[in-house]
């Protein structure tokens, strides 16, 4: 690492219609807490490891005789040590002050915000909402990654403050690694399918839990042809997600408040594509494989399922490894982050009826534009749970088979 | 201005969900949660700062607007948050020393003068 490696400033981002109006300061504590996470991940993350090496192991060696079994061991030795508690404490507040600074600078203008929003949504057929849905308890029992309210939660009825809030402090948790819209996760899915099948028109594609869209929309672009829907529980972020969309010019998605878990609202083989980012873990034991099922009974045969995710726990991943990756699960309100890693997706998508050869894994890194957004910090460097840098696990639907 | 709702006490709404002990004593909970915040305020005041003089010296006088409305190109941007990353380096400095520290264990002061008066 080089001293002039530093993040791009964060009014590099890009303002479309919607996104907040973000003053002077509260641009300037977003650029503090990019560089802050940066500091805790790169400069300081060194630290845990070595307290681990040289503090932490000898002593669970000297009291247990052996190496610790698995990563909660390995948790609890580390929770013991002042150095990996003073981290976190550390990492928890950058994190409570992100959230903070994001409210902020959207609650000051919610009145503008919505108004904006009202005015992009008005008469489109576009936006879906049913209030008839339910948020689901895995969804209720914390706010996910300390953000208050988090996606459904709203200050008044109607408003677009949960999504505007997400949109506008993406840039400081990864220090801009996801580009100029957060969309690099999109556009990497999108370079990866047309390189992968050069020539597929999909017609319809599902993309389930969307949030405010970012990462529909360059699926959207890639194939205009095709009528994308979008689906989520959270209200505040469709509202958002789709007002974003018409203030891009991207009319071919239709954002649609539903709950994944019962998709009966879509006929068997109804879709080409069933598109997950960055969503299974923050479900539950038992009804992500009601999702993935469901999803496998939407998917046309001969059709593309994708999730993209971090990457799984393996017996390949070291203890310690697997240990930092779950730092969110513990510290930043994310309850099935370390279930869903030590899951193997490739038996619940066999068991969903996606069998293991028609399965794949790719690994898939942000497309961004480079000249401004440098990729972020990988190996040493690398701010666990939040890097750029995910693993695809796809199948294409075997021919012939039943839905 | 949204008025219908307290957005600066609402901003700083409590996530739900318990928060974890991390130092194990609450006043110290209490005060690094504040010193962080307070770090941070005097970067934001600091970036304010170089924001003011690179405006007066571009155009001799400026406004609040201009201010506001101020954006760096990317050069400067990362020139910034270089100045960022060096204050975070002295910030930091007692955590930087002990992570060298436990890389490199040290006899004690005690122990180098003993050695070096026997
Ligand atoms: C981490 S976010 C996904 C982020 C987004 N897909 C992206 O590309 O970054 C998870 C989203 O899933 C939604 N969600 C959770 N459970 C759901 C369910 N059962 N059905 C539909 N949406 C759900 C949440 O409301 C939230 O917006």
């Amino acid at each position: 690492m080089s001293a002039n490696d530093v993040p791009p400033p964060y009014t590099a981002v890009t303002r479309h219609d919607l996104f907040p109006e973000v003053k002077h300061d509260e641009a300037a504590r977003f650029n503090f807490l990019a560089n802050l996470n940066r500091y805790l991940a790169g400069d300081l993350g060194a630290g845990n490891k070595l307290a681990y090496e040289k503090r932490v192991l000898p002593a669970f060696r000297a009291e247990h005789g052996r190496e610790p079994a698995d990563r909660h061991e390995v948790r609890a030795a580390m929770n013991q040590d002042t150095w990996h508690r003073f981290w976190s404490a550390m990492k928890r507040n950058s994190m409570e002050m992100r959230q903070q600074n994001g409210r902020a600078a959207v609650l000051r203008q919610l009145d503008e915000l919505d108004a904006r929003a009202r005015a992009l949504n008005a008469g489109a057929n576009t936006l879906q909402l049913d209030p008839s849905v339910q948020v689901p308890r895995y969804q209720t029992a914390v706010d996910i990654h300390c953000m208050p309210g988090s996606y459904y939660g709203e200050e008044r009825e109607g408003d677009v403050s949960a999504g505007a809030n997400y949109d506008s402090g993406l840039f400081a948790t990864t220090g801009g690694a996801l580009g100029a819209l957060n969309d690099g996760g999109g556009q990497a899915v999108a370079a990866w399918s047309k390189s992968a099948r050069p020539g597929w028109k999909p017609t319809r594609i599902l993309d389930i839990g969307c949030t405010i869209g970012h990462n529909a929309v360059p699926l959207a672009q890639a194939y205009p042809d095709a009528e994308v829907v979008a689906i989520d529980v959270a209200a505040p972020a469709l509202r958002y997600g789709h007002a974003r969309a018409q203030s891009l010019g991207v009319k071919n998605i239709i954002f649609r408040q539903a709950d994944a878990e019962d998709l009966s609202e879509f006929a068997d083989a109804s879709f080409d594509w069933v598109q997950t980012t960055m969503f299974l873990h923050e479900l539950s034991a038992s009804s992500l494989p009601r999702i993935i099922q469901e999803a496998s009974r939407v998917l046309k045969p001969g059709g593309l399922m994708l999730h993209i995710e971090q990457p799984e726990y393996t017996d390949a991943m070291p203890l310690f490894e697997q240990f930092m990756r779950d730092w969110d699960a513990y510290n930043n309100n994310e309850p099935f982050w370390s279930a869903m890693h030590g899951l193997d997706m490739a038996d619940v998508m066999a068991s969903a009826g996606l069998p293991r050869d028609s399965q794949f894994t790719v690994g898939v890194k942000a497309v961004v534009d480079e000249t401004i957004f440098p990729p972020a910090p990988s190996g040493d460097q690398e701010d666990y749970g939040r890097a750029a840098i995910w693993n695809a696990y796809g199948a294409w639907k075997p021919e012939g088979a039943a839905a | 201005m949204t008025d219908a709702i307290d957005w600066i006490s609402r901003s700083g709404a409590k996530p739900k969900g318990r928060r974890p002990d991390f130092l194990g004593n609450t006043n110290e909970e209490r005060m690094l949660s504040m010193l962080m915040a307070l770090v941070a305020e005097v970067s934001v005041v600091r970036e304010r700062l170089d924001t003011v003089e690179r405006l007066l010296e571009a155009k001799g006088t400026i406004s609040r607007a201009d201010i506001e409305g101020y954006a760096p190109d990317l050069e400067t941007g990362k020139e910034r948050n270089r100045i960022i990353r060096e204050y975070l380096a002295r910030i930091m400095r007692p955590l930087q020393h002990e992570l060298e520290a436990t890389a490199n264990p040290e006899p004690t002061i005690d122990e180098v003068v003993d050695e070096l008066t026997h």
